[in-house]
């Protein structure tokens, strides 16, 4: 871009400076990719050392200089660390997809309903309203762990998915902000048209607002199968039979094992994060969208 | 308010009805529960005991671990906050000076930042490895000290700072979208009257960048005062105990996990909650004071 501007006033210049300046660019544009190359090194070691580690048998962990290319390579680290009996990892990911097949469910149908009405039904008290969930976003989730815990615990919720699950049915701030933007940018008009054919609320939030809104659904839907997935503390809490276990707290515990292999930890943590760098790279608009929009609020 | 006013209002209630209900019942009604257990002592199994402030002098006279939980914590947020933050934005202005492949760049600064947290802490456990990991192995290459990192007390936390500084792929991004909006017209306008790069950034780039900033410094800092999982995973495993080597990682919300899920002091733990509480809403309120001297907010006209 910036060489676009040098090239379009060039009358303004001696030649002599012209060189100068351009010279001046080439050297900043070496600069500039040859320490985003250095960096991009730095930033995927630590991913390329968890592949390579993935896939050594036990007498080339430990060697150094590292075999940067096992050989042979150890493929059966993925089965020994998958089927270890005493900690069951396709067990775990089955409950976790349970809680995300709960949370996701719970999250977009109750974020729907709750920005639409913040983004377009007038209301007495709806300013007030609004401005304490912009407030809760900045609630440490922490403060409320412990009387959380002791709710749950009267409902006799422990060592159930529900306290995982079940306030996700009820909103969530940042979703709903990020909806109720988006909301507010569809035309008026297309909902005038059904509410004068008698729709319901209900009937035009499904066949008029939700089929226009995939974008903002599939950022919050990715975003909450991110952190759901990610998730340590909630399960920590609540979970506290191994066949509960998700696939965070099965990793932790697999990790606090005294005679643990580092292969197979490896191969284990590899796997368990696969499917969050996978939809990364499938939806990588949408993660990226998602992130930006959280700092252009207000 | 005519009869279809009042019919829009109805609905208006019955769609936000989730989230109200859900605010009384997660929110408000454990947070009023957690007051009021904090003026008490609990241990779950007896009635609560009520014991005023107690648990609050307590806290501040006879606890060392809140002195050392505060102090690792507080440590921590104020070293990893700004590193996170320059980093980041020195790697969105790298990406937004990039022309070509800026996607692929792009995704190697953000992965780290979606790996999950325990994942991350295996990882790193591993790269820190005293005698076989890989940073030891470099720093031996060089002829430099080989710390023992997660097991040296006096490095522990360090290794976490430095842990934490791969995932700022989040506030990067954020970086960018706000590097991405600021009109092009202004650097030209310097480059025409010959400022130089340096003054560019910093009369330009930062004023602009200044919103951003505090939204990327407010959001870190509240994380980074409830850190807990890596530091968890890492000095829990192989039989080590909470905030290991010798409580030089015991954050905050360790300590409090401690008490609360492990001791059963449950009173106790709901007055360090609220504790937490005051001291993110005070240090949230400070920078949010400070703001008015540096955040510029350009597209305000009234």
């Amino acid at each position: 871009m910036a060489t676009e501007v040098a090239s379009a006033q060039p009358a303004q210049k001696t030649t002599f400076n012209l060189r100068n300046y351009q010279l001046g660019e080439y050297a900043r544009k070496i600069l500039v990719y040859g320490l985003l190359f250095l960096l991009t090194a730095v930033f995927l070691f630590p991913l390329f050392w968890m592949l390579t580690s993935a896939l050594k048998p036990d007498n080339q962990i430990f060697l150094w200089p590292p075999k940067w290319i096992p050989s042979p390579i150890a493929w059966s680290n993925f089965a020994d660390a998958f089927g270890n009996p005493q900690l069951p990892f396709p067990r775990f990911i089955v409950n976790t997809l349970i809680i995300e097949a709960g949370v996701l469910s719970g999250r977009l149908i109750s974020c729907t309903l709750v920005a639409y009405g913040f983004a377009r039904l007038r209301a007495p008290g709806k300013n007030i309203l609004f401005a304490i969930l912009l407030a809760t976003l900045m609630l440490p989730q922490a403060a409320i762990m412990i009387p959380e815990y002791i709710l749950f615990n009267q409902f006799g919720w422990i060592n159930t998915f529900l306290p995982l699950i079940v306030p996700a049915w009820f909103g969530n701030a940042y979703a709903i902000f990020l909806m109720r933007q988006f909301f507010m940018t569809i035309p008026r008009e297309l909902e005038e048209a059904a509410l004068i054919d008698g729709a319901s609320t209900l009937r035009i939030l499904t066949s008029v607002i939700v089929p226009l809104s995939v974008p903002v659904l599939s950022v919050i839907a990715i975003l909450t199968f991110k952190d759901t997935w990610n998730d340590f503390l909630g399960p920590l809490l609540y979970l506290s039979q191994p066949s509960m276990y998700t696939v965070s707290v099965g990793l932790a515990y697999f990790n606090g094992q005294y005679d643990v292999k580092l292969n197979l930890l490896m191969a284990a943590s590899l796997v368990l994060m696969m499917p969050i760098v996978i939809l990364f790279i499938f939806a990588q608009r949408a993660f990226v969208e998602g992130i930006s929009l959280t700092g252009l609020k207000g | 308010m005519s009869p279809a006013q009042r019919r829009e209002a109805g609905i208006f209630y019955l769609t936000v009805s989730p989230w109200i209900i859900g605010f009384v019942l997660f929110t408000v009604i454990p947070m009023s529960i957690s007051l009021y257990l904090s003026f008490t002592k609990w241990n779950v199994l007896t009635a609560p005991q009520w014991i005023g402030l107690q648990n609050f002098v307590t806290m501040f006279t006879n606890d060392p671990d809140f002195y050392q939980s505060l102090k690792v914590t507080i440590l921590f947020t104020i070293t990893s906050v700004p590193l996170q933050l320059m980093v980041a934005l020195f790697l969105a202005m790298l990406l937004n000076e990039a022309t070509i492949a800026i996607g692929f760049f792009r995704t190697a600064f953000y992965i780290p930042s979606i790996v999950a947290s325990v994942a991350s802490a295996v990882l790193w456990t591993w790269i820190f490895n005293p005698r076989f990991g890989p940073l030891n192995g470099l720093l031996r290459t060089l002829g430099m000290g080989t710390p023992s990192w997660l097991s040296d007390p006096a490095y522990a936390l360090i290794a976490l700072i430095i842990m934490s500084t791969w995932g700022v792929g989040g506030q990067m991004l954020i970086f960018l979208a706000g590097l991405k909006g600021i009109p092009r017209s202004l650097y030209e306008a310097a480059e025409v009257d010959g400022a130089p790069r340096i003054t560019r950034f910093l009369r330009i780039t930062l004023p602009m960048l200044s919103p951003t900033i505090f939204f990327n410094l407010i959001m870190s800092m509240i994380g980074a005062f409830q850190t807990f999982d890596a530091a968890f995973v890492i000095s829990t495993a192989r039989a080590g105990q909470i905030g290991s080597p010798q409580k030089s990682t015991l954050f905050y919300l360790l300590h409090l996990y401690q008490e609360g899920f492990q001791f059963l002091n449950m009173g106790y733990a709901s007055a360090l909650a609220w504790m937490l509480f005051i001291l993110i809403l005070g240090v949230t309120y400070l920078i949010n004071r400070s703001s008015k001297n540096w955040v510029f907010y350009s597209g305000e006209s009234d």
